[in-house]
């Protein structure tokens, strides 16, 4: 088990440092272009060339990456070049929004989509089983940007119940998190829903069932003791992965409701070419999705006794 | 952006004996209607089916059916049902800029069914090369290919297009590039578990047996007896292809204008959906049943192979 | 014990005319028709019968766990006096795994993979005597000492997948015992475990029977376990019991034209193809939507009678001979199927086998040894320096076969059997020793290395009718890409023929050519496998397990098929199996293995008769058969079969065998006795000694 830990810990690690030399080779290599992008397009090339200069980047590239390295690794992402501010400062409020949105949509979702997948795998071919794998079907066809216009023209324009935008100016205001939360566990829930419904019918089938309920055992009994738990080994996976999932999902709705959090902030770098912008927030999204991962696959065998007792 | 793995990543789901859907090269047609005849059994496949053809339809015949040309401008913001100064109708009204929504809507089709089946097919080529490779020779390939995937798997997809497009620019090309680059390692994924089943089943043996190459026993013997679970995969994911390209053409970072595109649409006019919502509605509406199809289409093949 | 409970007795269970059905799309189709039934307390019943007879599905109404489409339609059903199909859902709980418990055929699919062993065990008594945590345990651990299981404690807290396929057969029959039910189903209990494990499960049973005297109800496809363990049995015939009453009456004078066609099917490992042919059913077993009216084994019975047989249900009718009560059978022509001749003609016993062909040496396998690497990454392994381990799958292999012979290779699973079929056919290579086959030795090159000539010389034949053929494909093409590939033919229409020809070689009909797979049954599949093996006019054809899949009347067919051919053919023969009478049936020549290693070869009549090397003496004890006039000894061997990585030093059987002399069977690698003909047997004991031997299989003084 310390082995498989220790295995897990260092692929993540050789994740990170690939995708960071993937990250540097895509957005630094080319020293004149981020002379550009940092001084302006009207800049001289004496300018550039002293600019150049003075940040080291005639030196040999590894010097260069591993110098990137070392501050990435101490917190120092550099200089943004939009909002004239240390990255850092104008990151980590940020990343606190998102993940008061992340958590208010997990929080809403998990136990939703659970809740359904497992009634709906109970009884395959039920009535509730069929109007639920449509229902997941079709909001999960519906792109989050889609179903915030529909959204936001049901309860906003047309209802005026909720604000329709998230901008939080009047400070944090929990009525702003409505749209977009929903939004978010619209498109989200479905997958979870069909995939703890899909292994719990599997679940249901397997002989294991039937030994328990020919033991004699209540139903209730059998479906809590013997089908959930390994009903729900494949839904965790999953859930832990949907994290992944939250990172891109952000984006949009963020973009869309004008929500100040990490995934607009990384659109508006990715929009003005803020170098060192775009690489902190990709390297801080590949960190919390490499970071799941791991404790997926950790969970996954730590839940799993055929693993884990290999 | 959903990524769909397997649940269990090293062994996917058994694989059940590949569904009687016949599309062999040799006789297409002949496939194509026998698929049709068998997607009769699923009212959901069907419906699936319908939305699908629908839009592939409106596609093809384009020209024909948009009353406009999509990108004149004539009359801004106007209402569905007003007059066109030239005769006929705005049926669903114009946009900011005065152009038909309608005739949009339609060259919006091609655009989508243009670039999503395109990436989507060279996605699955590269990603079930990289498969079969990975699954039926093992060893370091196995390792390399398989880690390299993990690595990509492991970006934020959206995170990844922001990324990859902002770096080399928003045109078509760079589009598909970027969906073959996130969407091959989660094929290769499927066809690589799948491979790992069917490589120890005895008629692979007997090919091997009689001295057959590696190259015919992976794409002739192996690879035709995984495509129940790819023909579903396929679906699903010309679903996640269509909403991404969608997805980018909202944030800004589509096709460049003014050929239009539904997400480009909605991103354009958004901000003035107060007073003239049906500008952003329809392609919304547009893209969603589009997707939907596909949806449906998957869940019910899905369904008529594990009735078989 | 067969009718002579008294008639007052209220039976366990009692079926009168039962009736199931499926629903299916194509409407409803009757899977049990008019099932009739009676256990009494401590009795034990058979059903058997080849798979789609709807014996499991008897199991599952007993049960009342009939799934979403199955219903009873008819009839009654009463246990203890009370009506099953009356009750509800909270009464049938509080029977079903108290006084009714059920064994499955899978034992490792029937427990839950992530619950230990003890809490699947404690929950019975804990749900139908709301006994405390304590006590249950207390019961659970006593019961598994009912079932021989050592080690408790530690057996009480491991999952699933830590036990072998015998220990997770007997936990999930203490689990069935833990309520002390009344009537016990057991469902292929053996099937999925080897023959000296199957040996032990038996006796177990056995001892159930005398301990709780638990009314038995038993399923299989296998007469001989039948015989083992039941007094009484019905034969099951697509829906119909065909045939019932005690075992030894039904078994001696079998009166029903399907039981006696089963018995015609299978193999005895005391009688080989000269003194016993087998005679195959003709045709299949019809599908339930198409059987035909009147009696619905009349299309395939010899005995059928136009007018009389498919004139309307036929009923049962009193068979019995020299007053053996309670034998019934469904058949109208009973008195003409009762003169018939007996199955084995008495003179034939004596027959003359006919000698071994002895031609040139085809195969000459000398010390051939096969070891995998295995990676041990645990920091364990590493500080002691032992990342690499390795398992011995062969260990000096010495045999060989001559043209025209058939040679049997027979041991249990893990022997290292297949691991010598891989390197054979160059799917993995030898780590040592030499392969002669016709002059060039192979055991170093694998597949990819070998002529185009030596692949098409050496085929094989597959297990399991469903993976042998690929689904994609038809079947005429898979058979030409042999064809081609080995430029037998290359013409199209002389391929055409080819594969036409080899069609009616297998007794296929020509149009199969067109079908796909997924059209033919698993033994016509078996047929175009064996068809695709000789396609390329082999000298050598390997066949792993070729029957093992199959129903009882479709492996005597394709056994038939097999050795036809290959005489005809003059093909050396490679069998596969572990199936001993199927061995004896087949081959000329044995070879037994154990963890890798040769135990003792010879010619088949010489390696089944005494002296024998003391493992081929329990395997041959532990095989069931379905003959009351055969006594054998009984030998269940204790323990479990070593790990390959880590093989005992001296005699690889030493662990486990029943004749251990001491300390020197540890030590030491056993000699070779060599005897006449070829027959050479690896062990300690003295040949003299082994020379004494009882034979295994006896005739019953009358």
């Amino acid at each position: 088990m310390l082995i498989f830990l220790a295995r897990r810990t260092g692929y993540m690690v050789l994740t990170m440092l690939v995708v960071s030399i993937l990250l540097f080779v895509l957005l630094e290599v080319n020293g004149e272009a981020v002379a550009v992008k940092v001084l302006g397009p009207y800049t001289t090339v004496e300018q550039r060339n002293l600019w150049l200069e003075a940040n080291g980047y005639f030196r040999p590239v590894y010097v260069r990456y591993f110098e990137w390295l070392g501050n990435m690794l101490t917190g120092d992402f550099g200089e943004s070049i939009r909002f004239r501010a240390p990255v850092a400062d104008v990151l980590w409020p940020r990343l606190a929004n998102t993940a008061i949105l992340g958590g208010v949509t997990f929080a809403v979702m998990i136990p939703l989509a659970l809740m359904m997948g497992i009634l709906a795998g109970m009884k395959e071919g039920s009535k509730l089983d069929r109007s639920l794998s449509v229902t997941a079907i079709i909001t999960t066809s519906i792109p989050e940007f889609a179903s915030a216009v529909l959204l936001t023209f049901l309860f906003v324009f047309w209802l005026s119940w909720l604000p329709g935008t998230s901008g939080m100016t009047d400070g944090f205001r929990p009525v702003e998190l409505i749209l977009p939360v929903t939004v978010l566990v619209l498109y989200g829930f479905g997958y979870i829903a069909r995939m703890t419904r899909a292994s719990m019918v599997e679940v249901m089938q397997t002989p294991y069932i039937r030994t328990a309920i020919l033991k004699g055992m209540p139903y209730r009994q059998v479906i809590m003791r013997h089908a959930l738990r390994n009903a729900l080994i494949a839904p965790f996976t999953v859930i832990m992965l949907q994290i992944n999932w939250l990172l891109s999902g952000v984006i949009v709705v963020e973009f869309f409701f004008a929500y100040k959090g990490f995934g607009a902030l990384l659109l508006e770098a990715s929009l003005n070419q803020d170098i060192f912008l775009i690489q902190a927030c990709a390297m801080v999204a590949v960190f919390v999705a490499v970071t799941t991962q791991t404790i997926a696959d950790i969970g996954y065998t730590y839940l799993n006794p055929r693993i884990r007792f290999a | 952006m959903n990524e769909h793995r397997p649940p269990d990543r090293e062994s996917a789901e058994p694989i059940k004996p590949p569904p009687a859907i016949v599309v062999t090269a040799r006789n297409i047609i002949l496939g194509l209607w026998g698929a049709l005849r068998l997607l009769r059994e699923s009212t959901v496949a069907m419906i699936g089916a319908g939305l699908v053809g629908f839009w592939v339809l409106v596609a093809i015949f384009a020209p024909w059916l948009a009353p406009y040309d999509p990108n004149a401008q004539v009359l801004p913001f106007a209402t569905p049902f007003t007059e066109h100064p030239e005769g006929g109708t705005f049926w669903l009204g114009a946009d900011h800029l005065g152009r038909d929504i309608l005739s949009r809507v339609i060259w919006g089709s091609r655009t989508v069914l243009f670039y999503a089946p395109v990436a989507t097919a060279c996605a699955f080529a590269v990603g079930i090369t990289m498969g079969l490779f990975a699954g039926y020779k093992r060893g370091w390939i196995d390792d390399v290919l398989s880690r390299i995937s993990d690595i990509i798997l492991s970006f934020p997809i959206l995170v990844l297009y922001v990324v990859i497009i902002t770096t080399f620019g928003a045109s078509g090309l760079n589009i598909v590039l970027a969906v073959i680059f996130a969407s091959a390692p989660g094929i290769m994924r499927i066809v690589r578990g799948l491979v790992l089943d069917l490589r120890n089943r005895d008629y692979v043996a007997a090919a091997q047996t009689r001295g057959e190459s590696t190259l015919r026993i992976m794409f002739v013997e192996i690879l035709p007896n995984a495509r129940g679970p790819l023909i579903v995969d396929a679906c699903l994911r010309l679903g996640y292809t269509i909403i991404t390209i969608g997805v980018l053409g909202f944030l800004g970072l589509g096709l460049p204008p003014p050929d239009p595109d539904w997400g480009g649409m909605v991103n354009q006019t958004r901000s003035m959906a107060t007073f003239a919502p049906h500008m952003t509605i329809f392609p919304v509406i547009a893209i969603s049943s589009l997707v939907l199809g596909f949806n449906l289409l998957a869940d019910g093949i899905r369904e008529i192979s594990l009735n078989d | 014990m067969t009718d002579a409970a008294p008639r007052a007795a209220e039976p366990v269970l009692a079926i009168e005319g039962l009736s199931i059905s499926y629903r299916t799309r194509a409407g409803a189709i009757p899977a049990v028709v008019d099932f009739d039934l009676a256990i009494a307390a401590g009795e034990s019943v058979a059903l058997v019968g080849e798979s789609g007879c709807g014996k499991s599905t008897v199991a599952n109404a007993i049960m009342r766990y009939m799934g979403r489409n199955g219903s009873i339609t008819g009839g009654e059903m009463r246990f203890k006096g009370r009506d099953m199909l009356a009750m509800g859902e909270a009464e049938l709980r509080s029977l079903r795994g108290a006084e009714i418990a059920m064994v499955y055929q899978e034992p490792f699919a029937a427990l839950n993979p992530s619950m230990t062993i003890g809490r699947q065990l404690m929950e019975v008594p804990m749900i139908h005597e709301g006994v405390s945590e304590r006590q249950a345990y207390e019961r659970a651990a006593r019961m598994l000492e009912d079932v021989r299981l050592a080690d408790t404690e530690r057996l009480m807290s491991s999952y699933p997948h830590q036990l072998s396929g015998g220990q997770q057969q007997r936990i999930v029959i203490a689990m069935a015992l833990l309520a002390n039910p009344s009537l016990l189903l057991l469902d292929e209990p053996t099937t999925a475990l080897d023959v000296t494990v199957e040996a032990g499960i038996v006796e177990l049973i056995g001892e159930i029977k005398r301990k709780f005297g638990t009314a038995i109800l038993f399923i299989s496809h296998n007469l001989g376990l039948v015989h083992e363990v039941c007094d009484r049995v019905c034969v099951m015939y697509s829906g119909d019991v065909v045939e019932t009453g005690a075992v030894a009456d039904v078994f001696t004078h079998m009166r029903h034209p399907y039981t006696r066609g089963l018995f015609g099917c299978i193999p005895l490992p005391m009688a080989g193809r000269d003194e016993r042919p087998l005679t195959a059913i003709p045709g299949q077993l019809p599908l339930p939507h198409e059987r035909p009216h009147g009696c619905n084994f009349g299309p395939r019975c010899p005995w059928f009678a136009a007018g009389t047989c498919d004139a309307g249900e036929v009923p049962m009718i009193a068979a019995g001979i020299d007053g053996a009560a309670g034998h019934r059978a469904r058949c109208l022509r009973l008195d003409a199927v009762g003169e018939a001749p007996p199955l084995v003609p008495e003179a034939a016993e004596e027959a003359e086998a006919v000698p071994a062909p002895e031609g040139d040496i085809v195969l000459d396998v000398v010390g051939m040894q096969k070891y995998y690497p295995v990676h041990d990454r645990s920091i364990a392994a590493l500080i002691a320096g032992r990342s690499v381990r390795w398992v011995k799958a062969n260990e000096a292999l010495d045999f060989d076969a001559r043209r025209g012979q058939t040679v049997a290779i027979v041991g249990e699973s893990g022997c290292g059997k297949s691991t010598f079929a891989k390197v054979l056919m160059g799917l993995e290579t030898a780590t040592d020793g030499a392969i002669i086959f016709e002059g060039d030795d192979i055991a170093e090159s694998a597949v990819t290395d070998r002529s185009k000539a030596q692949i098409a010389a050496l085929q094989m034949i597959f297990q399991n009718p469903n993976e042998t053929l690929n689904p994609s494909q038809s079947v005429g093409s898979q058979i030409a890409r042999v064809i081609r590939k080995f430029g037998v033919e290359t013409d199209r229409a002389k391929i055409l023929q080819r594969v036409h020809d080899l069609l009616d070689l297998v007794k296929l009909p020509r149009d199969f050519a067109k079908r796909m797979p997924r059209q033919l049954s698993g033994g016509q599949k078996q047929r175009i496998g064996i068809a695709r093996a000789f396609a390329g006019n082999p000298s050598m054809v390997i066949a792993d397990e070729p029957v093992s899949a199959l129903d009882v009347s479709v492996q005597a067919a394709v056994t038939q098929l097999l050795a036809d051919i290959q005489r005809e053919h003059d093909t050396t023969l490679i069998v596969i199996s572990h199936d001993l009478a199927l061995v004896r049936y087949l081959a000329d020549r044995v070879v037994v293995m154990y963890l890798g290693q040769i135990m003792e070869q010879g010619r088949v009549e010489d390696v089944f008769a005494p002296p024998y090397h003391p493992y081929t003496e329990a395997l041959l004890s532990a095989v069931p058969v379905a003959d009351p006039q055969i006594e054998k000894t009984k030998i269940v061997l204790e323990g479990a079969v070593p790990s390959p990585l880590d093989p005992p030093k001296g005699c690889p059987f030493a662990t486990r065998c029943q004749h251990k002399l001491g300390a020197i069977c540890d030590a030491k690698r056993p000699p070779v006795h060599m005897r006449a003909d070829g027959h050479r047997i690896a062990c300690h004991i003295p040949l003299g000694e082994l020379e004494q031997m009882e034979p295994v299989f006896r005739r019953a003084k009358a």
